[in-house]
């Protein structure tokens, strides 16, 4: 059975990037490795407390030759225009997370909506990336 | 208004804890948090999950400290204050205490962190990849 395992981020500063999702959105650092056969290649995944087989690896955007300038910059501007990829996150109380988020400092982009599929609300990372915290109602209540 | 389980309090307590390990928390938080004075919630904290409430907090960022010990290459004292605590010294005798060796003997008899890390082939072969160096480079390079 294939199952999902991590999914990449791209992040313009690992360590803000972890202080974010840690220490703000809640989550655990799963891998924090870093490769000097590598280049310093440093590995670094979170992941939520009590879902411990998924993860999002927070990549680094590499300098040449893994990736030549030119790209990395249009990543980077992907990344600043809120492009570059959404993550969606879902909870069981999202009214209780949004505030804690909020107090933490996060800057919700979305505010609490209810939506057909339960209440809805986004933030971003500190590099631009689109994050979505939903409490998605039960299935079965749905027509 | 509806009758909220004196147990809810306390949860909200260990909830905290178990969110806000790595930040400098202790009883006297915890208690704020559950909405009780100090000795009045370290009594029913007990009563309630069968240990005080120190020990809970301090178990709860010792797991993480192993778990950050097998997984990253932090050094022990960035683990030590990842996880909320403020000493080093305290943390190497509590964690001997709790897990029988040291952080760097636990740290040890485990795989190391890179092998955990199971960096996915294709990050290696993008990364592990060496600059192309030219004849030319070379004689400007080697010294006459």
């Amino acid at each position: 059975m294939i199952r999902l395992s991590s999914a990449q981020l791209w992040v313009h500063d690992q360590d803000e990037a972890l202080e974010f999702w840690t220490r703000k959105v809640g989550m655990e650092v799963r891998a924090d490795v870093t490769l000097p056969e590598m280049g310093d290649f440093r590995w670094l995944t979170v992941g939520p407390p009590g879902q411990d087989d998924v993860a999002i690896v927070l990549m680094a955007i590499p300098a040449p030759p893994v990736m030549d300038e030119e790209t990395a910059e249009q990543v980077r501007n992907l990344m600043a225009k809120g492009f570059a990829g959404t993550v969606f996150l879902t909870t069981e109380d999202v009214r209780s997370d949004y505030d804690q988020l909020k107090a933490r400092g996060v800057e919700f982009t979305d505010d609490l909506q209810e939506r057909p599929y339960g209440i809805d609300s986004g933030f971003r990372d500190p590099s631009g990336n689109s994050i979505r915290l939903t409490e998605v109602r039960d299935l079965a209540t749905l027509g | 208004m509806a009758f909220v389980p004196p147990a809810r309090h306390l949860l909200r307590a260990k909830d905290l804890a178990d969110a806000r390990y790595f930040e400098r928390l202790g009883v006297d938080e915890l208690a704020h948090a559950a909405g009780l004075s100090r000795a009045h919630f370290s009594r029913e904290f007990r009563r309630a999950f069968g240990e005080s409430p120190h020990a809970y907090l301090l178990t709860r960022r010792l797991e993480r400290a192993a778990a950050l010990l097998r997984t990253t290459d932090r050094s022990v004292a960035d683990v030590c204050f990842s996880v909320g605590l403020q000493s080093v010294g305290s943390f190497t005798t509590s964690f001997t205490r709790t897990y029988g060796v040291p952080p760097q003997a636990y740290r040890g008899a485990h795989p190391p962190a890179s092998e955990h890390a199971l960096v996915p082939a294709c990050v290696v072969r993008f990364y592990g990849r060496p600059q192309h160096r030219t004849f030319r480079e070379d004689s400007t390079a080697a010294p006459v």
